[in-house]
């Protein structure tokens, strides 16, 4: 590849790695904005602040200024708070300096975010149900699959493909059925109807059947020649040898409970019940104009499922790279 | 130990069969049973036999959510083929800083629909959205986007002084729809990118050596090497980009005020959770949905069949 085609592959690239990473780069960056900064629509990606002070006696005190002139200028004087203190104070312009810091991050939207809406709560809500939704997964995955891919039994087939074939079925399809199935069980607004109808992942079973079909029978013949109990076989040799597929399971299910929203949001009611991602779709109608908490919160929601992709990145995209092939 | 495993392989199907036919199976079969009748959620239904289907062939939001839906996915599915491969081939050629594209593609893919959507919705905002500052800096006006009910056809025409006099089907998805579609092929490229790539490196380096050798150009190398052997992957990523366009549903819930301006932003998911959810006509939902899943089921198996006569 000569020289040229290589730079302009790497600025092709780069021009539109940069259109993937600009809507989280201002995300963070409006974030970090005061509310009048962004309405002002001067600043693009670094939040920058302008204003006066006043330099007295010593010391400083921000003001906002009403009227500036050559000699004397009028100002109110404002308090920790940014409140107004003192109305209409005449002062010599000579005292009066303007302050231009940039960066100026303006972390405190974060701490106003979380005053406004119960993160801590929804975080714990998103925690527990993807964590006990994990562990079914993988109790009823690595059980089905052992049956399916290494016991012989009558409707093997039939069940594995009926299994399948529920697979290829959208979730919005069976969504209204699903809530008149959970009133019934008088499940809706309980944990109950986030966690046990995810318990059982088709698709988890069908990888962990092709990985189980793949180890070598000589394994088995010689496990069993040693007493060992069918059980004891998936517990000592099959879960042994199936960590990195165990892996890409859990990080399967975790990512889809943790982003999954249509569901929670149809069936919880109770505010003390919500998960993240409909705490946040809340906030975002309660919170229309208050561009910079909203920002703060998305940041806030998005940044876990960052963290576990930056550290576990390589075997992420390998796991989901493997969703595509072909047996 | 033959005895055993008879007995045995159903106990260890157990858990998982319980939960698939409790709250799959069911379920599925129960939206069969429901869209023939007249079902809220307080009290019992009642039975009704086709009324629910009578009805939705003659609601024109019906129809306008699957003339979005249809809009939607005939473009956003294409786009997302071309978009994938196109990064595929360029991130298969390059030698440095690999992992990083592909962290730096795959991003979007993990983050939540929720997040994201709040972030474009901002991003499209006609006064302090990032996309008309940027469209600013190339000299074009400032856009209404997730706010313009007008079809992206019908402006391109007005921009060049002609009046479309058709019927508002063909005058294209409206632009806020096309911001939506827009958004959505960013959020999921990574994805298709990632399997692409990965198809990518099964072509055997031998065939393009022995074009190079016979003096074929690199075009015609991708046309008549690349794009045959990639095909059993692009069959894959066409019918899950088709399921899964189907489906949105986030997006139209947090960008737009009930799938307006003038419900062109109305998809077809969307309309049977208002249906079934905020009128409570869960049975008339129910229908919807049972028509939906008839036509993503033929479409797939529609795609399988061609898939199967163009397979090398």
């Amino acid at each position: 590849m000569n020289k040229l085609r290589s730079t302009i592959t790497y600025l092709v690239l780069t021009i539109f790695g940069l259109t993937m990473v600009i809507p989280f780069i201002w995300m963070l960056s409006t974030a970090l904005m005061t509310q009048s900064e962004f309405n002002k629509q001067e600043t693009l990606f670094i939040p920058k602040e302008e204003y006066h002070v006043w330099n007295h006696d010593g010391q400083q005190d921000r003001i906002l200024l009403v009227m500036e002139k050559e000699e004397t200028s009028i100002i109110h004087v404002l308090g920790e708070e940014l409140d107004i203190v003192s109305e209409y104070q005449q002062v010599p312009s000579s005292e009066i300096e303007l302050i231009r810091k940039k960066p100026s991050f303006h972390f405190a939207n974060f701490v106003k975010a979380f005053k406004k809406v119960p993160f801590a709560l929804y975080f714990y809500n998103t925690l527990y149900v993807s964590f006990f939704s994990l562990i079914g997964v993988l109790i009823t995955g690595l059980l089905a699959a052992y049956a399916f891919a290494r016991m012989e039994f009558k409707g093997r087939d039939f069940l594995f493909y009926l299994f399948l074939s529920m697979m290829m079925v959208p979730q919005p399809i069976y969504m209204i059925s699903s809530y008149v199935l959970l009133d019934k069980l008088n499940w809706l607004d309980t944990y109950n109807a986030l966690i046990i109808p995810w318990t059982a992942n088709i698709f988890t079973i069908f990888l962990f059947r092709q990985h189980f079909k793949s180890l070598p029978k000589e394994l088995f013949d010689a496990a069993s020649i040693d007493g060992c109990s069918v059980f004891g076989m998936l517990w000592r040799i099959v879960i042994p040898l199936s960590k990195p597929v165990i892996a890409t399971a859990s990080i399967f299910s975790l990512i889809s409970s943790w982003n999954s929203f249509m569901w929670p949001l149809v069936m919880i009611n109770r505010p003390e019940l919500r998960v993240l991602q409909v705490g946040l779709s809340y906030f975002n109608q309660e919170a229309s104009t208050q561009t910079t908490l909203l920002m703060a919160a998305s940041t806030f929601s998005i940044i876990p499922i960052l963290i576990l992709f930056f550290f576990a990145q390589k075997q992420i995209i390998a796991s989901y790279a493997k969703t595509g092939m072909k047996e | 130990m033959k005895t055993k495993w008879k007995i045995s392989p159903y106990l260890y199907l157990l858990p998982a069969l319980v939960i698939v036919t409790a709250f799959r199976l069911v379920p599925i079969v129960m939206s069969f049973i429901l869209s023939f009748y007249e079902w809220s959620i307080q009290g019992t239904g009642k039975f009704i036999g086709l009324a629910n289907y009578a009805a939705m062939f003659k609601d024109p939001v019906f129809w306008q959510s699957m003339g979005n839906t249809f809009w939607l996915v005939i473009i956003q599915v294409p786009a997302s083929i071309v978009f994938s491969l196109f990064f595929a081939v360029l991130l298969n050629k390059i030698k440095y800083l690999k992992s990083l594209f592909r962290i730096v593609y795959f991003m979007p893919f993990v983050t939540s629909l929720v997040a994201v959507s709040i972030v474009w919705k901002l991003i499209f905002n006609e006064q302090t959205g990032l996309m008309n500052t940027f469209l600013g800096y190339v000299g074009i006006s400032p856009q209404g986007w997730l706010s313009e009910s007008r079809g992206i056809f019908l402006m391109m025409f007005q921009d060049m002084g002609i009046t479309l006099n058709l019927p508002r089907f063909f005058h294209g998805p409206s632009q806020a729809l096309f911001g939506i579609i827009i958004m959505t092929v960013w959020k999921g490229l990574g994805y298709n990118t990632i399997i692409y790539l990965a198809g990518l490196q099964n072509i055997s380096k031998v065939y393009y050596e022995a074009a190079e050798i016979d003096g074929a150009s690199k075009r015609r190398q991708f046309w008549n090497i690349t794009v045959p052997l990639i095909s059993p992957t692009t069959f894959y990523v066409l019918i899950m980009t088709t399921i899964v366009s189907f489906q949105t549903f986030a997006q139209i819930y947090l960008m737009t005020d009930k799938g307006g301006p003038l419900n062109t932003t109305k998809l077809i998911v969307y309309y049977i959770y208002e249906k079934g959810f905020d009128l409570l006509e869960m049975g008339y939902a129910s229908a919807i949905a049972l028509t939906l899943f008839v036509l993503i089921l033929a479409l797939t198996i529609f795609q399988r069949r061609m898939e199967k006569h163009v397979n090398y």
